[in-house]
Formats: structure tokens, sequence, C-alpha cells
């Protein structure tokens, strides 16, 4: 279900590094949990973040969540292809649902981050 | 009179149900210092007969016979079609909650639909709510929903604005920061455009433009809207009389970019004051900024076309502290009037009212300046309310006035301490010819001794 | 059932519902020549005036409302409408009057307004009431408005308001509009404000905290006074949401709690009709210490006489138009009138027995989330029926084909899955019993035939409605 070579925050984002860039989305588990997604707001390219600080949010009906950013870095990207369909992050949250790439800034923050193994133990200590 | 519809075996066996013995253990949750030891100190209850008579005798208080009014100033007398009365008096219209539970709903939905459409239409604007509470909150709204568009510290309102929106935007914005400028006006009664252009700059968020004005002048929205935009700022409109939107260049038309008001006009009773009915409407980019309720359309599991209370994100119930307004309970039946009054006078009658304002108040504006010591304090183009100045107080004009069960319209000196002498005179459809010979006879026996 | 169409789709070119009488003044067709003039409104309805009739009246019946049965929405207290006050609303005088009219002329309407200020006052033990607020949420902002002014003259507005994790969503959103932070308190297991979070967060920086009492859980903050102390000894002040009221009425005054600042909903608690989403009336009570901040015009009595006056420089200032909802407040000092003070107090031990009759009756058969007592609302939740797919959605739905108008769903946020419940003094022990056997038959179906609630509603006008797709692709307003 969580592939391995994500990383994931207790706010229930994943991110996924590849040399310098990062890709991030949402968790499976927050999509299922926000229900029927209706719009993402997005960052603008070349946005600076700090680690944990808000860069999005995802609205369903009945709820907002925003997003935080799990390390440091710069927007280099952003899916604009959830303006027209959002529906993605429901249907594929790790993939094709994707919400922003960044330059990271600095890799060592990625230690704080759990596994996948250690995030499906998070979510079953939330399950009960 | 009581409402309950429990007899004293129904609460014999409820209580039976519940386990205890008498009504008062529910209460036991509640600690014993703080409880009321004596009677509530109100007057014992009164049978319908007698409410009814206690009303008859509060409503006598008031001025025993209709006197013959000019007042307008953001509160408008029309005709009031029997239609309107007849059916948003249904119980089924005046007695549901908020349609949040849409399968049961679908009558005020599908009217706050059409509500939307007409709005949209009337004034030029991509998308429009359900209401807001009446036209000045709904003009400090629009002020707040510009402010966090574009961030800016700076707003220009109009002295031209009616001055109760103009005190309501100044309450509503006090602990956020904002800087409220006011905009002077000319000898036209408009907007003084050249202050307009100074006072505008990279930190304006946006001009709001009242038109026609508190004066009955027309502003040139177009301009005002230009303007506003070469600085970056949005250009609100506020219309405080919405029949002149049936002839009228809507809004959207001269640059607008959101639309509020008041549209008490559409149906709405004077009731001193309120309830009235806000209305507001925006270009379709504002949305996420946008508050209210709003319906949406889309179908039901068997694809039948319904609708639905939509975009809530964006309301207090789920975005909390971040919410785009605090609204929560607005005009609903008041809305609802508006919606029939609209539908039942149509296309066409939508402008032939509009034409009928114009017209009487021309008239009335043309007999009141051709009497002698009467004189038009603007020369800007009226819609259905304007300015006259007298050598006399307006206060002694409407004491003298009184005597003969007419009133003259508003004294502006109390909000204009420059416009000594001033009154403004409202005229709707509603007026005959022979009563506005009545108030010019009026005025040129007044003026005369 | 006949689908009604929208208006602009049975519209046609020259039909007309309402004709204006000729023109008596001579016609200047010249007036206009320098006005910016429209074209047509474009696509603007023409029908006659009985396909308006027609309409309208077929609308109505897709509605559900009060005056069909019981309506046990949760912290709406949606209570019957006496018809009588409808009809007093109707009083020629009262419809007519111009709000600029000559305040002599005004007596009676003035007296209306003085009169329920004053009855409020004494109904809730504060000193003084506006009643210009048009709702529940502007009441609060005003409310939140006057802690703000009075905090200011005092040297310091302070950053921080405090709120229950059970509030209404309408208290942070007013709090933030008054510029303030919100601080979130959490709830014990009792469900009321945790005293110990409250200490240990409490401090000079907090302006105040806003508490609803009853809460949205129906249970009565019993430490209130404790809470109310806590803050007054850092020289915070305490609002008081009044949306659930009608628990309290003869029984106890938030005045006598220690509360400085409250509203009503005169559209709840005072049996206004909520007319399909408003108008209804929000007035605000304050004690003496925030009267010289309340909003302008105020309505005073001097020598039998009254009168408006504004000459209060410390005032919030305006916050309406004109005086609030002048109708409202008619309808509801009628019914004050109406009950008297045996009356409000059996309003509120009515309101409660029913509330607790219900809960008792379904104990059993639906989760409560917090065992505490409660006054005239209770919590349930999905819970149970969870075990079997089923959420308080379905539940509703089912409802819904039941013939009762659900409760309130999904609030407060610290119940998941709620259903809030408020059945209110105005109902018989026959349409307590309706919605009694029908959340019973619910949980049987939960067990035996989900599907059933699955798909439900299945005998309503329009089934369940696809909410995802009207927010995805928003379609606001008809277009030919």
């Amino acid at each position: 279900m969580y592939p391995d070579d994500f990383h994931y925050t207790k706010d229930h984002e994943w991110i996924q590094v590849k040399g310098d860039e990062a890709t991030v989305g949402i968790t499976d588990f927050a999509q299922s949990q926000m229900g029927d997604v209706v719009y993402v707001e997005l960052p603008k390219v070349g946005d600076e973040l700090d680690a944990h600080q808000t860069f999005g949010v995802v609205e369903s009906v009945k709820a907002v969540s925003d997003v935080f950013s799990p390390v440091a870095g710069k927007v280099t990207q952003v899916n604009e292809g959830l303006n027209d369909d959002p529906e993605v992050l429901n249907k594929d949250p790790h993939s094709k649902g994707w919400i922003i790439k960044l330059k990271v800034k600095d890799k060592s923050e990625l230690e704080e981050l759990m596994s996948a193994s250690e995030y499906e133990k998070y979510l079953e200590g939330l399950e009960e | 009179m009581k409402y309950n519809s429990l007899s004293q075996n129904d609460k014999k066996e409820m209580l039976k149900t519940i386990g205890i013995s008498s009504p008062d253990k529910l209460f036991d949750s509640i600690p014993d210092d703080i409880k009321l030891k004596k009677d509530l100190n109100i007057p014992s209850a009164l049978s319908e007969p007698e409410t009814w008579d206690t009303f008859n005798e509060l409503a006598s208080k008031n001025s025993p016979e209709t006197p013959l009014s000019f007042l307008g100033g953001g509160a408008y007398l029309h005709y009031i079609p029997a239609a309107v009365d007849y059916l948003s008096s249904r119980g089924e219209f005046v007695s549901p909650y908020t349609p949040y539970q849409a399968e049961v709903s679908q009558g005020t939905l599908h009217l706050i639909f059409e509500f939307q459409t007409m709005i949209c239409q009337l004034t030029g604007m991509d998308i429009s709510n359900a209401s807001l509470y009446d036209g000045a909150s709904g003009a400090a709204e629009a002020v707040l929903m510009s402010h966090r568009i574009q961030r800016k510290p700076k707003i220009l309102i109009p002295k031209t604005l009616h001055p109760h929106y103009r005190q309501v935007i100044q309450t509503y914005t006090k602990n956020l920061g904002l800087e409220i400028q006011e905009v002077s006006y000319d000898e036209s009664g408009q907007m003084d455009t050249s202050e307009l252009k100074k006072k505008l700059d990279k930190e304006t968020s946006a001009v709001v433009c009242q038109s026609p004005n508190f004066f009955g002048v027309i502003e040139d929205l177009e301009v005002i809207s230009k303007l506003a935009h070469e600085s970056d700022a949005l250009s609100i409109s506020v219309v405080a009389e919405a029949s002149s939107l049936g002839i009228l260049k809507s809004p959207g038309e001269m640059g607008a970019d959101i639309v509020t008001g008041e549209a008490q006009s559409f149906g709405i009773p004077l009731s001193f004051g309120g309830p009235y009915l806000g209305f507001m409407s925006c270009r379709k980019d504002f949305l996420r900024q946008f508050p209210g309720r709003i319906s949406g359309q889309t179908k039901d599991v068997d694809g039948k076309r319904g609708f639905v209370l939509t975009l809530s994100t964006r309301e207090q119930h789920i975005r909390r502290e971040r919410a785009t307004s605090n609204i929560c309970t607005n005009q609903a039946l008041c809305m609802l009037r508006a919606t029939i009054f609209l539908e039942l006078l149509g296309k066409k009658g939508m402008r032939e009212w509009a034409w009928q304002n114009i017209q009487k108040a021309s008239y009335a504006n043309k007999v009141l300046t051709d009497i002698k010591g009467v004189e038009s304090r603007f020369s800007g183009q009226i819609y259905n309310e304007f300015v006259i100045k007298t050598e006399k107080k307006w206060r002694q004009i409407q004491e003298e006035l009184k005597k003969k069960n007419i009133v003259p319209g508003i004294s502006l000196e109390k909000y204009y301490p420059e416009l000594k002498g001033c009154g403004l005179v409202c005229v709707t459809e509603t007026r005959k010819k022979k009563d506005i010979d009545t108030l010019a006879e009026a005025f040129e026996d007044l003026l005369k001794s | 059932m006949i689908r009604e169409r929208l208006i602009f789709e049975i519209s046609d070119e020259g039909k007309k519902g309402f004709s204006f009488p000729k023109l008596d003044v001579p016609e200047s067709k010249t007036v206009t020549e320098n006005f910016p003039l429209r074209d047509e409104i474009k696509d603007f309805p023409q029908v006659s005036e009985l396909e308006v009739v027609r309409h309208f009246t077929r609308l109505s019946q897709t509605n559900y409302c009060i005056d069909k049965g019981i309506y046990p929405l949760g912290s709406c207290t949606m209570k019957y409408n006496p018809k009588l006050n409808e009809k007093i609303a109707q009083i020629p005088s009262f419809l007519s009057s111009h709000p600029y009219s000559d305040q002599e002329m005004m007596q009676g309407n003035l007296k209306v307004l003085k009169t329920m200020e004053d009855l409020l006052a004494e109904v809730t033990g504060m000193d003084a009431f506006t009643s210009q607020p048009a709702a529940g949420a502007q009441g609060e902002l005003v409310g939140m408005m006057l802690i703000r002014a009075y905090l200011e003259a005092k040297g310091d507005p302070r950053k921080f308001v405090f709120i229950p994790d059970s509030a209404h969503g309408t208290n942070p959103s007013s709090a933030h509009i008054c510029g303030y932070k919100v601080k979130e308190i959490k709830s014990n297991q009792q469900g009321t404000v945790d005293l110990d979070d409250l200490e240990k967060n409490m401090n000079e920086d907090t302006a105040a905290i806003m508490i609803t009492n009853p809460n949205t859980l129906g249970v009565f903050e019993n430490q209130i006074k404790e809470v109310s102390d806590l803050v007054h000894s850092q020289g915070g002040l305490v609002y008081m949401d009044g949306a659930n009221m009608n628990a309290l009425m003869g029984i106890c005054r938030p005045g006598d709690m220690g509360v400085d600042v409250m509203h009503l909903n005169l559209h709840k608690t005072f049996s206004t009709p909520h007319g399909g989403g408003g108008p209804g009336a929000g007035p605000v009570g304050v004690k003496s210490i925030l009267e010289p901040y309340l909003p302008i015009p105020r309505v005073i009595k001097q020598n039998n006489h009254y009168l408006f006056h504004s000459d209060y420089p410390k005032s919030i200032g305006r916050i309406h138009g004109f005086y609030g909802n002048f109708l409202v407040v008619v309808k509801a000092l009628a019914y004050v009138l109406s009950q008297g003070p045996d009356g409000l107090r059996e309003v509120s031990e009515t309101a409660v027995l029913n509330s607790n009759y219900i809960r008792k009756s379904l104990e059993k058969e639906f989760h409560l989330e917090y065992k505490t007592p409660t006054l005239h609302e209770c919590v349930f939740s999905d819970k149970l029926q969870k075990k079997h797919q089923v959420s308080n959605l379905d539940i509703a739905k089912r409802l819904i084909d039941l013939g009762a108008h659900p409760p309130t769903m999904s609030f407060p946020l610290i119940v998941h899955g709620a259903l809030m419940t408020e059945p209110t003094e105005t109902e018989s022990k026959a349409d307590l019993d309706l919605f009694i056997q029908a959340m019973k038959q619910i949980a049987k179906e939960a067990e035996e035939n989900p599907e059933v609630l699955k798909s439900a509603p299945h005998h309503s006008y329009v089934r369940r409605l696809d909410e995802a797709t009207a927010a995805r692709n928003p379609k606001l307003r008809w277009e030919p």
C-alpha cells in the first residue's frame, strides 16, 4: 500500500526524493479520511518553504485540510492537473495525485520522517 | 398562551421512562448556587386575544395616519404584488431550517438558484450568493473580501455612499488594520474623481462606489472602475436602490469586480428598517473568497436534476476562523420575496418600473425647483431621489409640513454639516401626480410666508 | 410528481405577471439622454402570475418544514412558530414604518424595541441589551467587538480568545474578524471545558473565553463559575453563546454565572420562524461594564417617551443599516408576552424532558459518546452502526423516508459521526414516538439490511445528490 521509497509525516504527507528533487503529496489514508476531494490550492513555483510550513490546502465537500511541507525547499513545479481534475487525489494519491515538486535544501531533515512500515504502524495506532 | 403539546399523562409516562419522579431532577446537573430561586420578573402570560390587543395598542402609538411620505435614503416604498405576500407566507417556506438536508429542501435550494441567476443577470456578474443581512453589512463584507483578495491596507469609500453603510464598514474593519479613507463629492453630487485619483495608490485594495448614490445621483462607475483598475485596485459597486438595475447599465458592464447592495425594493416592506435583503455578486475568479451561502446544481443518483448548498468549505462551520465570513443564518425568506417579485415583474416590468421611478422623480424635481426659493443642490443625473435646498432649515420645513401630514424627505445636515437647508426627496412609482403636486403646493405656501 | 422546471425554462417573450398603471406625469423621453442605460436584461424571466403561483406552490411542496413534522436539529431549536406572531407582524403600522420616520411618530416601534431589550435582560440576568444584530453570528461579532473595545480602553486589547473544541464554527470565525487568535480548549471526559487545560493556558494575553452553555453536547458547563472566576482573575472576559438558551429559561441565568456578554437567537429560543435560512435576530446582552460600548443607535426611555440616542462616544458604532430585524423582534416580543414567567420556565422544562425521553428511549440502539446528563439536546453517534458500514449520513437520509427531519449531523466535531438531537418543547408525544420508532427501525435495518440505509432516501423528490460534482464543477446560475 505505502511505497517503501517514500518518507511520511504525521500529518499524512509523503515525500519521494530523487537526487536533489523531491515530490510531495498526501497519503492514501489522508485522501480516504477527506472523502471526495473537490479543490486543491497550490503554491507558486519559486516559493521557499520551511519544514512543516503550510503550502497548500486540500478541500473535500465537508472538510478543509492544510498540507505541510515535510522538509525545507524551493517549489520547482506544481501539479496543475489538479485544478481541473482534483479527484486524481482520491484515485491515485501516491503517483498521479502528487502536489508539488521541491528542490530539497537539507536532506538530513528526511531522517526525522517515518518509513513506510513506521507509517503503517502509526496508522494502526490512530485506528484504535 | 402555551404552545406545548404534552398532556399530564404524557409527562407522567415520559418521566417514568426516564426513571425520575419529577422534572426538577432533570436539572440536577446545574449547581444549586446558580439556580434561579424566584420567578422571572416579567409580565404574566397573555392569551391570544390579549396579546393581539397589546400589539394593536402598541402599533397605535405610531402615527395614527399614514403620512404622504417622500422618504428614501436606502429604504424605498414600492408597490408589492399580492402574490408575493400570498406565496411567501406558505408554511413550507416560512418554517424550514437552512437547507442542509438537500433531499427535503429542494424548494428552497431551487429558488435560491433562480435568485442567484437573476442577481447575476441584473448586476452583470458571474456568481451570486443566497443573501446577506442588508446593504450596509453587504458593503462591509465586500470591503473585507477585497482585502482578502488584494492584501493591501487602504480602502477608498466616497462620501456619497450611504452614511450608515460607511459607519458599518468602519465598525466591521476597525480591528483588522484597514485604513478607510473617504473621497469627497463635487458640484454634480458625484464622487470627486480628481480627489479619487490623488488618493488612489498601489496600497489601495478597492474603491467603493454607490450608484445611484446617497444623493440620488448616478455615478460614472465606468470611469471610477477604470481609475481603480489602473492602480490595481478592485471596483466595488454598491446598489442601495435595486430597482435602478432595471434600466441602468449593469455594474458588471461598467467594470465592477464585486457588486453588493440592498434589495429591499424587491418586494420587501419598509418594516422600520428590517428585515431587509443584502445581496452580493462577483466575477468568478473570486469564488473562493466569496462570503455567504450558495446553491449549486447537480444530479441525484437517478440522474435527476437537484440543487445543494455548495462550496461550503469557504464557510465558518468548516473553515472556522479562516472562513470568508462568519455569516450563517441570513435573510432567506426576504430572498424568497425578492425572487417572486422579480419573476412577476419580468423583463419588461423591470424596465417599466425603473422608467416610472425616473419619470416621477424627474417631474417632482422640476415642479419643486420651479418654486421660488427652492433650488437643486447638485447638477448630476438623478434616478428617483434628489437633493433640494431652501433658505429655511430642513427641520423647520419638516415640522411645518407635518401639520399637513406630509413628510418631505430626509434632512442631510446631520450627515453632511455643509449641506445646510438641504433635504433628500424620494419619489417612487407609488407617488401619484397629485401627491407630487400636493408636496409642491405645500412648499410654495411655506416659502411664500 | 411533477419535475418542477426552472422559471427561465418556462419563460417566453411578452408574458407578464404584473402590470403598472399608466404613467400619470408628463413623460420626458429626453431625461435619460445622458444616462448609462442598459440593453434589456438578457434572459430575464417572462411568465404569467398563474405560472409564478404554480411554480412556487410546487416548489414549496418539496420542502420539509416544522409545520409538517418533528425537526430535531440539535442547537437549532426548531420549535413551532405561533401563527399569532405572524399575524401581529403584519399589522400595517409596523409594516409601513419608514426607518427615517420622525421618532415622535414611531413611539410604538421604539417601545417594542425597548420592551424587548428590557425583558431579555431580565430573562438572562444581564444589565442591558441591543436588538440591532441581524442574526446570531452577527451578535457574536458584536459581542467580541465589545470585549475588544473594552480591553482597548483599558490599554491592551490582548491577543487570544479561548474557544472549547465543542464550539460552533461561528465562534472562531467571529473572534478572528475581531483581530483575535483562537486557542482551542479541550473538553474533559464529561464533555465540559477542561479547567486544567484552561488554567494552564490562561494568562494576561487572553482577552476572553467564548463558551456555549449548555454546550453543544447538551451538557451544562457545571464549572461555569470556576471558569469565569479564572478568566476574570486574569482580567479577561466571558462570552456566552446563547444558542442553547432554550434549556435555561426561568431555571438559571447567564448573568448570575459570571457571563459578561452573550447573544440570543430569537429564531431559536424565541420561536420566530427560521424562514429556510433567515431572517433571524441576534440581540446582545451585556453587564454594565460593557454597556458604554454597545452599538448605536440605542433606544432609551425618557419621561415616558422613547427615543433613539447615539451619543455614546465609546460605542463600537453601527452594525446594521438601520435598527436590526425589527419585525423579528416584534414576533419574539409577542412570544415572551404570551408565555409569561411560568410559560418560559415550562418551555425549558418541557424541552429538557422531551430530549431526555428521546435519549433514554434510544440509548440501547445508539451510542452516546458522553454519558454525562444532558439538558435540551443529546448527541448520539453512529459508532454501533459503523460496524455494519452504516454512517450517520445514511441514518439521516433514511429518517427522511420515515417521516422525520434528521438531527444535526457531524457536529460537534468532538463526537465522530454525531447525530445531535434536539426535539424542543413543542413536540407532542406522538411525534416524539414517531422519531424514536424510526430510529429504532433504522438501528434494526443497519443490522439486517444496511443497503436500504445506504441507498436512502427512497421516496423523496430527489434522492441522494452528488455534492462532489457540485463543488468540483460549480454550476451556480442558469444559463441558456
